[in-house]
C-alpha cells in the first residue's frame, strides 16, 4: 500500500472512531433535521408533502444540517495539530483532503439514513420515490462533501468561523441544491415518481461533484502551506 | 422612424423614456459615487504624505541642529 | 508604475463612451417588441457580459498568484473582482429596471440569465467578509485566490444549472435580444460592449494606480521610521 493511501485510510479512520467515540456532529445534525421538519409541518402549515414542496423542503432542511457538521470537520485537525502533522509527512497533502471529503461523504449519508425514512414518515404517502432517491443523495452528497471540506479547511483559520462556512458555501451549492431539488420533485410527486430529465439531472450533480473534487483536490496544497 | 415609433406596442415612448433614463442615470451615478470614493482615497493619501514630509523636515532640521552641536 | 497608462485609457474610455451613447440613442433602430424599452438592452448586456469576464480575469489572476508567490498577482485578482461585483451591482439594478419596463416586476425568476446573475453575484460578494475574516495576510491572499480559482469554476456551472430549471413552459423573451439581431443592433451592440470593456480596464487601472500610491506611502511610512496612524481594522491587499 502507498504511503498516500495507508495516511487516507489512518486519518478516515481516525476521523470516524472520533466521531464514533464522542458523537459530536452526527446526533445534532440528526436532531436539528428532524426538529427542522416539525417546524415545517407547522411553518407551512402541511401535514402531507408531495412534488416541489417536499422536495424543497427535504433539501433545505438537509443542506443546513450538513452545514453543522461542516463547520466542526476541521476543528480537531486545527486543535490538536493535525494540520502540522500532515505539512510533515512526506506524503501529498491533498490526501487530508480526500480523508476529511470521505469522512464528511460519510457523515451525510448517515445523517440522511436517519432524516430521509423520518420525513417520509411524518410527510410522504408512499415510500415509491425513495428509491431512486438513494442515487440523487449520494451524487449531492460527494458534491456537498468536496465544497463542504474546501470551504471548512479555508473558514477553520479564520477569525469568523462558524459564520464563514454558511456564508460562503451556500452561493456555491446552489447549483447542486437546483439539480437534487430539480430531481427529486418529479419522484415524489402526487401520482407516483416520476422521472423527467433525471438523467439530465444527475449528469449536471456528476458535473459539479467532477469539477469540485477535482478543484479541492487541486488547490487543497496551496491552504496547507504556512 | 416616426412610423415605426407610432405602431410600437409596449410602453408609451414618455414612460419608456423614463425607465430608459433611469438605467443611464443608475450607471452614470455607480461611475459617480465610485469616483467620490477615489477622491476620498486619494485626499487621505495627500493627508498622510503632507504629515511624513512635515516628518521628514523635522528630521532633517533635528540632524542639521546635531551636526552644528556636535 | 500603474498610472502609466491612465490616461490614454481614460480618454479612449470617454471617447468610446460618447461614441456609443450617441450610437444608441441616434442610430440604434428601434425595436419592433419592446420599442424604446429596449435601449437598456445597450447598457444591460454589456456591463454583464463584461462583469462575469472580470471575475473570470480575476480567476485568472488567482492562478498566477498561486504559482508565482508574488503578491502583485493577488491584488489584480482583488481589484478584478471588486471592479466587477461594482460591475454587477449595475447589472442587476439595470436588469430589474428592464424587467419592470418590460413585465411590470422589478424582479422576475423567470429569467434565467438574471437569475444566475444574481447567484454569481451573491457567490462574489462573499468575497469580502471571507477575505477580511482572515488574519495573517498571506495566508489571507492564498485562501482569497483558493476562493476566486472555484468561484470562477462555479460560474459556468452555476448558469447551466440556472437554465436548466427554468420551466420549459415560460418563453425565453430576452432570447430574441440576442439571437437574430439585425446588423445596425450589433454593431451598436459592440460598440457598447467594448466601452464597457475599456471602462472596466480604466477603472481597475485606476484602481490599482491608488492602491500603490498608498502603498508608497506606507513604505515611505516606514523608510522614515514615522508613528503609524491610527491603523485599520482590517488587512487589505497591498501593492508596493
Amino acid at each position: 500500500m502507498t504511503p498516500s493511501r495507508a495516511a487516507f485510510g489512518a486519518i478516515l479512520g481516525k476521523d470516524l472512531r472520533s466521531e464514533l467515540r464522542t458523537l459530536q456532529s452526527l446526533p445534532a445534525m440528526a436532531l436539528f433535521a428532524i426538529t427542522s421538519f416539525v417546524i415545517f409541518r407547522f411553518g407551512l402549515d402541511r401535514t402531507q408533502l408531495s412534488g416541489s414542496l417536499a422536495s424543497g423542503v427535504l433539501w433545505a432542511t438537509l443542506l443546513f444540517a450538513a452545514v453543522l457538521g461542516i463547520n466542526r470537520l476541521f476543528v480537531a485537525e486545527r486543535e490538536e495539530g493535525g494540520f502540522d502533522a500532515i505539512r510533515l509527512a512526506p506524503i501529498d497533502r491533498s490526501v487530508l483532503f480526500a480523508a476529511k471529503a470521505a469522512a464528511l461523504l460519510i457523515y451525510l449519508l448517515t445523517l440522511e439514513l436517519v432524516a430521509v425514512p423520518i420525513f417520509a414518515l411524518f410527510f410522504l404517502d408512499s415510500a415509491a420515490g425513495l428509491l431512486p432517491l438513494v442515487l440523487i443523495l449520494l451524487l449531492a452528497d460527494l458534491g456537498l462533501a468536496a465544497t463542504g471540506t474546501l470551504i471548512s479547511s479555508m473558514a477553520v483559520n479564520s477569525r469568523a468561523r462558524d459564520l464563514l462556512v454558511p456564508l460562503v458555501l451556500l452561493p456555491l451549492v446552489v447549483p447542486l441544491m437546483i439539480a437534487a431539488t430539480g430531481a427529486t420533485e418529479p419522484l415524489l410527486a402526487v401520482g407516483g415518481p416520476g422521472y423527467d430529465r433525471f438523467g439530465t439531472w444527475l449528469t449536471v450533480l456528476g458535473l459539479y461533484d467532477l469539477i469540485f473534487g477535482l478543484v479541492g483536490y487541486a488547490v487543497f496544497d496551496f491552504l496547507l502551506e504556512d | 422612424m416616426i412610423d415605426l415609433l407610432a405602431a410600437t406596442p409596449a410602453l408609451p415612448l414618455d414612460e419608456a423614456g423614463k425607465y430608459v433614463a433611469g438605467a443611464y442615470v443608475v450607471f452614470l451615478v455607480l461611475i459617480v459615487v465610485y469616483v467620490a470614493i477615489m477622491a476620498a482615497k486619494l485626499q487621505r493619501i495627500e493627508r498622510e504624505l503632507r504629515e511624513l514630509a512635515g516628518f521628514a523636515e523635522q528630521r532633517k532640521q533635528e540632524e542639521e541642529r546635531e551636526e552644528v552641536s556636535a | 508604475m500603474y498610472g502609466k497608462g491612465l490616461r490614454p485609457l481614460s480618454i479612449a474610455t470617454v471617447a468610446m463612451l460618447a461614441l456609443s451613447l450617441s450610437l444608441v440613442f441616434f442610430y440604434a433602430p428601434l425595436d419592433a417588441d419592446q420599442g424604446f424599452v429596449q435601449k437598456i438592452f445597450y447598457l444591460h448586456v454589456p456591463l454583464a457580459i463584461v462583469a462575469l469576464m472580470g471575475f473570470v480575469v480575476g480567476g485568472a489572476f488567482a492562478i498566477a498568484h498561486l504559482r508565482s508567490g508574488n503578491r502583485k498577482w493577488d491584488a489584480y485578482s482583488y481589484v478584478s473582482i471588486h471592479m466587477s461585483v461594482i460591475f454587477g451591482v449595475a447589472v442587476l439594478v439595470t436588469g430589474g429596471i428592464w424587467a419592470k419596463a418590460s413585465w411590470g416586476h422589478w424582479w422576475v425568476w423567470d429569467e434565467p440569465t438574471l437569475v444566475s446573475f444574481l447567484i454569481v453575484f451573491l457567490m462574489y460578494a462573499t468575497y469580502y467578509p471571507f477575505r477580511y475574516a482572515i488574519e495573517d495576510p498571506e495566508r489571507q491572499a492564498r485562501y482569497a485566490s483558493v476562493f476566486a480559482i472555484t468561484a470562477g469554476a462555479f460560474v459556468p456551472l452555476n448558469f447551466m444549472a440556472v437554465r436548466m430549471a427554468e420551466s420549459l413552459v415560460h418563453p425565453r423573451t430576452f432570447a430574441t435580444a440576442n439571437g437574430g439581431l439585425p446588423g445596425e443592433m450589433m454593431f451598436v451592440f459592440l460598440c457598447s460592449l467594448a466601452t464597457m470593456a475599456l471602462l472596466w480596464v480604466t477603472l481597475v487601472k485606476f484602481e490599482l494606480t491608488a492602491k500603490s500610491a498608498s502603498g508608497q506611502v506606507k513604505r515611505l511610512r516606514r523608510a522614515l521610521d514615522a508613528p503609524a496612524p491610527g491603523a485599520g481594522s482590517r488587512i487589505a491587499p497591498e501593492v508596493s
